[in-house]
Formats: structure tokens, sequence, C-alpha cells
């Protein structure tokens, strides 16, 4: 345990936190102060980088260092500060439309590279800073200003995305569960490598309710699944019920009859769980999907400087302009 | 017998063949042998976009030239004395360009009737008095390689392959050119195959020792080492490379480490790929996956306290300008690195042009004033990558430096700095915590730059505007005003730290010519030459700051009757300068021909100007 300990206190800006009354953010931002402020890390070398949108606004009302950027390219950004300094615990906060559409590009390649870095993607399933257009996780015929006959795109599953990029941690969690997103953020930091974690959120002006069916206390407990390691695969109002998977299907089973829950797996249980959210007959999974051990990325650039540094000493600039080829004139 | 060594002072070479002829590396090997005799030199390499059009047409000549002379010179000459044509193909894309009883060796093994039906040739042009008026020395260079390397244990094809260093052996003993460093490169470059430097060994020897047995040559030259030039060490070197060790130099005189996210896209790559062996320089580099990523990645790391820069061509600049406006916004020190190519869009992306001034200006949503340099020379972007990183550390602002395919790729000797004079300018990162604020402003109006993992300097950033002082988040219009002033201000304080340029020349003249970037060699030459042998009165002034331009250039302008301003584009920094300084008038003299202006196209636009024609 660090001797590092602060309160999530610590971790207030003086600034006015300005979203709309209501907004699913509130609890985010409180649960993410009340995480950060264990995870051990003294402030100055925390770091928030957002992209663009409601959710961006976040480093604002941080206590710790904080970069607002411009849309999509928070884990770019965070790529190179990372890099810069491997030091920093850097995380990103983005949305849905930030993260999966223009910043679709960078948040897979962040993924893939395993950049130690801590994405919390807050989906509400709609562009809420532009008022209200469909996203790339907006369900299929939902009728928003853009989409005044129903959308006819298809969405996004974040967890497949982030799963199918390579990321080596990937989990997820809700606005309405403060406990939830807390203990979710503090396995995200103690996890060596990219965490992505999407939260559902709730946007009261051009989204409300969208996660209602899985989203409200009752509505967690039957139609909603936490994936903890190690633990059983169980849901309903009193865990009496159980996931088994066999043959590569998902089967509901008594409470006694589930399978434990392994993240650590390289099996693609975590891709089944994800298309959990396909089924109307089985619970949403929340928790943690997958969390592997690989290689950073800022881990291993690092890695390759000191140990070239090692091997041939210290550059020297001199030596690397007054090279052999050198000739003398006068 | 013996053959005759004649004096030239200035000669120009043009190696042509097709893009799998080993061009490139045989007039690399020219140009380093031809930088230890001591001659001054320049290169122009000129080759096809595609890795490899089908062999033999036209569209896959790949083409080398080099000016080597006993004089100080500063272009690759404009037109070849000698011609080597490697097939059918690159002799009838070139031959015109050789000076009249200029030299031409063809190497006939590439004329069959196939060679001639690729090259789209319906006779000879050996046979059929196309070269009537050149000197044509006929060569079957194919079958020379195959009969010197009989026995070889390398198959025929691979035989063939050696032929450029055939031709290399033959150049130098023409020009009377040691072939001990070539020797040498061989065996360090084939070190792991020793079969394929043993080959080419022996094939540049019996090239180097054809001259003297087959007897196709009258005399050799000689060109001799340039007398009066400035006492120094000096090296051969590339625009691409001298920019990449400039800014090496320029984060170590900065104290900081280096930052390099980039995207590959030609002419830029080789900076990154340079930088990327430099590891023991503490020297990050980041392919990422696109412009955006690249220049995102050095924004976030000049946040965490290195030196952020970024390496593209005009297409990925474009790609670009959203994060320059934010690094402009955030104030964060950034290199941005520009290889201009012809364009627009893809256009000719090994060709060159200098059309993307306008875009390193104003290419920004609102005003997003940063400081804007150009390199004039290959040794020049080492100087100017210095600058371009002192100007970012000192005023905190991101800096464009532009430099273009002519320099990229084009060779010149190096003058080495004295690396231990070079001015330092470590950058101030703030550590205390009493007064700070994030956009509280220096003598400069830099605002300080506060690091993540400083205790007690916790802050925010971003593209929203920044209220003066405290950086918190402001929508109020006068604030907006002030701060739009302070940006602007900002970079035009640069002006304080850089010289006014001199005009070469005469102090008053009837003409001046301005100009900027790689058009410097032919408007320094085609100016030099006019005063020296016509007596024409005619000045040259080269500009490297872009913007802020430097002051003074008013009472310089007012000097001369005329101004010429010759620029590789459609009326760029005409277009400028007649904004900034309207009591003069600036005649624009553009080419968009992805070819750099000639010494005598500058001549004779110059002569024209002043005879009223123009």
């Amino acid at each position: 345990m660090s001797a590092v300990q602060l309160t999530p206190k610590d971790l207030k800006s003086d600034q006015e936190v300005r979203w709309c009354p209501g907004c699913g953010d509130y609890a985010i931002l409180n649960a993410t102060q009340a995480a950060l402020a264990e995870i051990g890390v003294p402030r100055e070398k925390m770091t928030i980088i957002s992209g663009i949108g409601c959710s961006s606004r976040f480093p604002y009302y941080m206590g710790c260092y904080g970069f607002h950027s411009i849309h999509g390219r928070a884990a770019a950004i965070a790529t190179g500060t990372k890099t810069a300094n491997p030091d920093l615990s850097v995380w990103v906060v983005t949305g849905d439309g930030d993260a999966m559409s223009i910043g679709g590009n960078h948040l897979i390649h962040a993924m893939r590279r395993n950049v130690d870095l801590k994405i919390l993607m807050f989906n509400n399933q709609i562009y809420g800073l532009t008022k209200g257009q469909y996203s790339p996780t907006s369900p299929a015929g939902l009728k928003t200003k853009t989409s005044p006959y129903g959308s006819v795109d298809l969405p996004f599953n974040p967890i497949n995305l982030a799963l199918g990029s390579g990321a080596t941690f990937v989990a997820r969690t809700v606005d309405t569960n403060p406990k939830h997103i807390k203990s979710t953020l503090l396995a995200a930091a103690a996890h060596k490598g990219i965490a992505f974690v999407e939260i559902w959120q709730n946007c009261v002006i051009f989204n409300d309710g969208a996660w209602k069916d899985w989203s409200t206390k009752d509505a967690r407990a039957e139609r909603t699944i936490d994936l903890q390691p190690g633990q059983p695969l169980v849901f309903g109002k009193d865990n009496e019920k159980g996931l088994r998977i066999s043959g590569g299907e998902v089967e509901v089973v008594a409470a006694a009859d589930a399978d434990v829950w392994d993240p650590t797996t390289a099996a693609p249980l975590a891709y089944i769980m994800a298309y959990l959210d396909e089924r109307e007959d089985l619970p949403h999974a929340l928790g943690i999907f997958r969390q592997h051990d690989k290689p950073t990325y800022d881990g291993a650039v690092k890695e390759q400087i000191d140990s070239l540094t090692a091997k041939k000493g210290k550059g020297d600039l001199k030596k690397l302009i007054y090279t052999k080829d050198a000739w003398q004139v006068g | 017998m013996s053959i005759a060594v004649t004096r030239q002072d200035d000669v120009v070479i043009r190696f042509a063949g097709d893009s799998g002829d080993g061009m490139q590396i045989t007039g690399n090997q020219f140009t380093d042998t031809t930088a230890k005799v001591g001659n001054d030199l320049a290169t122009f390499p000129d080759f096809p976009a595609e890795i490899r059009a089908p062999a033999g047409t036209r569209a896959g000549v790949s083409g080398f030239q080099i000016r080597f002379s006993s004089t100080d010179i500063h272009t690759a000459g404009d037109i070849p004395d000698v011609l080597v044509a490697m097939n059918a193909a690159a002799l009838i894309m070139n031959y015109k360009d050789v000076a009249p009883g200029g030299i031409i060796i063809a190497n006939t093994g590439n004329f069959t009737e196939r060679d001639l039906q690729k090259a789209k040739l319906a006779t000879n042009p050996l046979e059929d008095g196309t070269l009537d008026g050149y000197r044509v020395i006929a060569i079957d260079i194919n079958a020379r390689v195959t009969e010197a390397l009989a026995g070889s244990p390398l198959t025929s094809k691979d035989v063939l392959r050696c032929k450029n260093f055939y031709v290399l052996g033959l150049m130098y003993w023409l020009y009377s050119r040691p072939i001990e460093p070539t020797l040498e490169w061989l065996a360090a470059k084939f070190a792991k195959k020793p079969e394929l430097a043993d080959a080419n060994r022996t094939a540049l020897r019996a090239g180097y020792n054809s001259g003297d047995i087959h007897e196709v040559f009258q005399g050799r030259y000689e060109v001799v080492p340039v007398e009066n030039a400035i006492p120094g060490t000096y090296r051969n070197i590339m625009g691409n490379h001298a920019l990449a060790l400039g800014l090496v130099t320029g984060a170590e005189l900065a104290n900081l480490k280096l930052f390099l996210g980039s995207y590959p896209i030609t002419p830029a790559t080789d900076i990154l790929q340079h930088l990327a062996e430099l590891k023991e320089f503490g020297v990050i580099t980041c392919q990422m996956e696109d412009e955006i990523a690249g220049i995102c990645t050095a924004i976030g790391a000049s946040y965490a306290g290195l030196l952020g820069c970024t390496t593209t061509s005009g297409p990925g600049l474009a790609l670009k300008t959203e994060a320059m406006g934010l690094a402009v916004m955030t104030e964060l020190p950034l290199i941005i690195v520009d290889v201009q190519r012809a364009g627009p869009s893809t256009g000719l992306p090994t060709k060159v042009e200098q059309a993307d001034l306008l875009q390193s200006l104003f290419g920004r949503n609102s005003d997003a004033p940063l400081p804007v340099l150009a390199c004039a020379t290959a040794a020049d972007a080492f100087d100017c990558a210095v600058e371009a990183c002192r100007i970012a550390v000192q005023y905190m602002t991101p800096v464009i430096l532009l430099s273009d395919n002519y320099i990229a790729n084009g060779a010149e000797p190096w003058r080495l700095p004295e690396m231990d004079k070079l001015p330092r300018f470590p950058a101030a990162q703030v550590t205390d915590p009493a007064g700070y604020a994030p956009y509280a402003r220096d003598g400069k109006l830099a605002r300080p730059w506060a690091v993540p993992g400083t205790p007690g300097l916790e802050h925010r950033i971003g593209g929203l505007e920044k209220e003066n002082i405290t950086g918190n988040v402001s929508h109020n219009p006068e604030n907006h005003q002030l701060m739009s002033e302070i940006r602007r201000d900002k970079v035009l304080g640069v002006r304080d730290t850089i010289p006014t340029p001199e005009a070469s020349g005469p102090r008053e003249a009837d003409l001046l010519v301005v100009g900027w970037g790689s058009t410097y060699g032919a408007i320094r030459s085609g100016t030099e030459r006019l005063r020296r042998e016509q007596n024409v009165s005619v000045a040259h002034l080269h500009l490297r700051h872009l913007w802020p331009l430097p002051y003074g250039l008013d009472e310089i302008f007012a000097r001369y009757k005329q101004i010429l301003v010759p620029e590789l584009n459609m009326g760029q920094l005409s277009r400028l300068l007649q904004g900034e300084y309207p009591d003069h008038r600036f005649l624009h003299f553009g080419k968009v021909k992805g070819k750099p202006f000639t010494a005598r196209e500058i001549r004779e636009k110059i002569t024209a100007v002043l005879e009223g024609k123009s």
C-alpha cells in the first residue's frame, strides 16, 4: 500500500461542475474521485485527458493535471503523454461519439498497442453536446434530429470492439451503481496496460432512459450479470440464477451449477459475454470481460531506449555529427 | 599508351537507368567519393513515384544528377556534361538535357528490339541520328559485367545487377576519383553476403580498368579540390538527414528529450527513419496510425515536458491542422516539419514544389498564428531545425519548418558546426507553485511550462478559450479579444530575436530577387553569374523566417527599383509580401513542373524583367 492517501475532496478542482441536472456524469465524477483517491498515486502524477463532448469536460472538475483536447484525439494525445513519461497515471475520458466515431482509429490503435492508459468511455448512445443526434452506439431505428425516420446505422458493441482490438483489460459499469464504478476503476487502475471501461450513462435531455431496462436497481439484479474474477456467474434478485457456457452456447442454470468467471482465460468467453447483449432472454454483462497481461507500449519504448543506451552508451552528439566520413579543409 | 588528363573546373554528370538499376546508389557513391576528394558538390536525385514501374519503360526511369566543382557552387547544375544511360528509355528521357557536344555513355546491352519497344521507340536512337552532335560512347555493359564475373557463384540475373558498379568504376576512372571509399562501403554493406561484396568489387574494378584497357575514351578529367573553401570539418549530407540531426541537436540545446510522432509519407519519411536509430540519445519515435495521431502524440509529449515534433509532407500537413490549432491555443512547444512536394492532394509525390506556404501561414481555423521557417539547402536544414526548436521553446509555440523534396534528397558538403559553441536555450519548466498561473506571461509573452508530475502546479489546459492569467475556461468577449491579441503579439515578438537578412550583391540595384526555400541555389547562381559576366545590377535576398517576417525588409526593398519573387508555386510569397509591404511591387515568377528552377531560367527571367519584356 502506497503512502499516498488522498480523499475524494483532494481530487475536486475549484471549478463549478456544469452538467445538466440529473446527468449521469455527476455520479461517474464522484465515483472516479473516490476511486482515484485510493489508487496510491499522488495527484500531481495523475493526468486526465479528454476529447470533446459533455463527458470531456471532466478534466476541469478534477484536482489533478488535465487536458481537454479536440474531438476524438484524446487517446492519441494520451499515448504521447504516457510514452513521454510512463511514470504518470494517465486517464482518458471520452464519450461514445468522441471515441467510436471521430476517434475510432486512435481508440483501436491505443488498445492494440496496449498503452498503459485507462480509458473511461461514457456511453449514452447519443450526441449530447451537439444536442441530440444518433451516435455509433445508438440502436438502429432510433429517432433523433438527424434520423427523424429512425437511424438505419447498425451500432457498435463497444465491448466487442475493445476485445477485437486486443485491449488487455475490458470492463463495463453503469452510472446508477457508483460502488460498481469505483471497484471497476480500481481494478482498471491496478491493471498494467490499457484498460477500456465502458460506462453506461444516462442523458436526461436527449436520450433519457436509454439503459433503464438494465440500469435501475431492480433491473440490474434481474437483467444484468456481474463478471467478477473468481466469482460464479450468478444473477437474479437473490443471486438464484446462474450462467453456464458449453459448446459455445450460454444457458441459464441454477446458481449452484453456474460457471466461475475467469477474465484471464485466453478462451473466447469474453466475446460470448459481450454477445449476451443481443439476447433478449439473457442478462447483459457488467464487470470485467477480459484481463490479460501483456507488455505495455510505453514500457517497451522505454525499455528499448534504456537497453540500447546501456549497450551503446549515452549518445554523444559530437560523435553523431563528426562521422568518420568527415574531412578537414584548411 | 598513357591517356592525357585534362583539368576541368565544373562537371555535371547524370546517371539514368531503370528504377531497379541502382542509380541512386551509384549516384550516392559517386557523391560520397567526390566529397572526399574535396570538391564542392550538389546533387539532384529524380526518381519515379512507383516503387517498380515496368522495367525498361519511360515511367520507370530513375535519375541522379551530381555537379562537382573546384569552386563554390549552389545548384546541381542545369545541363549535364555527361549522361550515363543504362537503357533506351533512360536515354530518350534524358538526352535532350545534355550539353551540346556532351558525352553520352549508353549501355548497348539494353537497346535490343524489346528494349526499344518498351521505351516506345520505333528506331534505335543510337543509330538513327538522334544523338548527332553528342559524343556517344556505346558500351555493352551487360556483356562486360558478365565477362568480368565469369565463374561467379551468382546467378546470371544477379551478375547483371552489378552493372551499376561497373559504370561507377568507369566514371571514377574518367574523373580521376579513388575507388577505395566504395570498396570500403561494399565491404561494410555486404558484410553478411561476401559473395555479393566480391561481385560488386569485381564489377567496380572492371569498370575502372576498362577505361585504360578498352580505349573508348581519348582522355580523362580531373576536377581539383576547392581551394578557397572556408576552413573547417566537412561531411556530405542530405537534407532529411541534416534535419533529423538538427532536431536532436535542438532538443539537446533546449535541455529536453526529443519526441517524434509521425506517419510515413514521401518525402518526409527519412527523418522518422533517421531519428528512430537514435535511441541512445533518448529520442522517442512513435510511428502512429495516421497523421493526426502523429501530431497529437507530439502535443501529448510536449504537454508531458518533452520537445514534441511531427514530420510530414503536404497532404499530411492538411490533416494536422486541427491539432495545430490546439497547440496554438494551449501554447505548447511543438515542431511541425513539412517536407513539401508537388500537389494538391497526392499530386506528384516524388517531385518538388514549394506551395504549402500559405497553408502553413493561414491553414487553420480562426486566427491561429505560429512562426514559419524555411530551409534553403540540405546543410541549412540543420540550422533551421535548431532555430525552430529555439523559437518553439522560448516562445511556447508550435513552429512550422518548411523543407521540400529537392532539399530532402539533395546532398551537399556541410561545414560541421562547432558543437560546443552552439548557443544553448534551456527550456524553463516551472516547478515553484508560488505565484504560478497557467497563463501568466514572461517578457516574450510565453506562458510558463508546468509539466504533469510537478507537485502544486496541477492545472487544466485545452482547446477552449482560456481566461488570461488563470487559464480557466472563458467565454468573455473582451477576454477573447485580449487573448487573440496576445497570441498574435507573442508570435510577432519572435522578430526581436531574428536577424535582418542581408542581400547578396549590390546594396542598391535595378533589381532585387527575393526567394525562400530550395530555390536558393538557382537564384544565387543566376544572380552571381549575371553580375560577374554581364555586369547586371541585381541582388538576391533569401528569407529564412517567413512568419513573422524580420524587421528591416521595408528599408531593403526600398533600395531596389524592381523586386522579382521566383517560387515553385502560383504566387504565395509574392502575395504575402504584397500584403505586408504594399508600398512596393512584387513581381511573381512561378514554376510548377515538379522540377527546381535552373539558374538559367532565373537569369533569363531577370534579363527579361530588366529589358522591360516581362
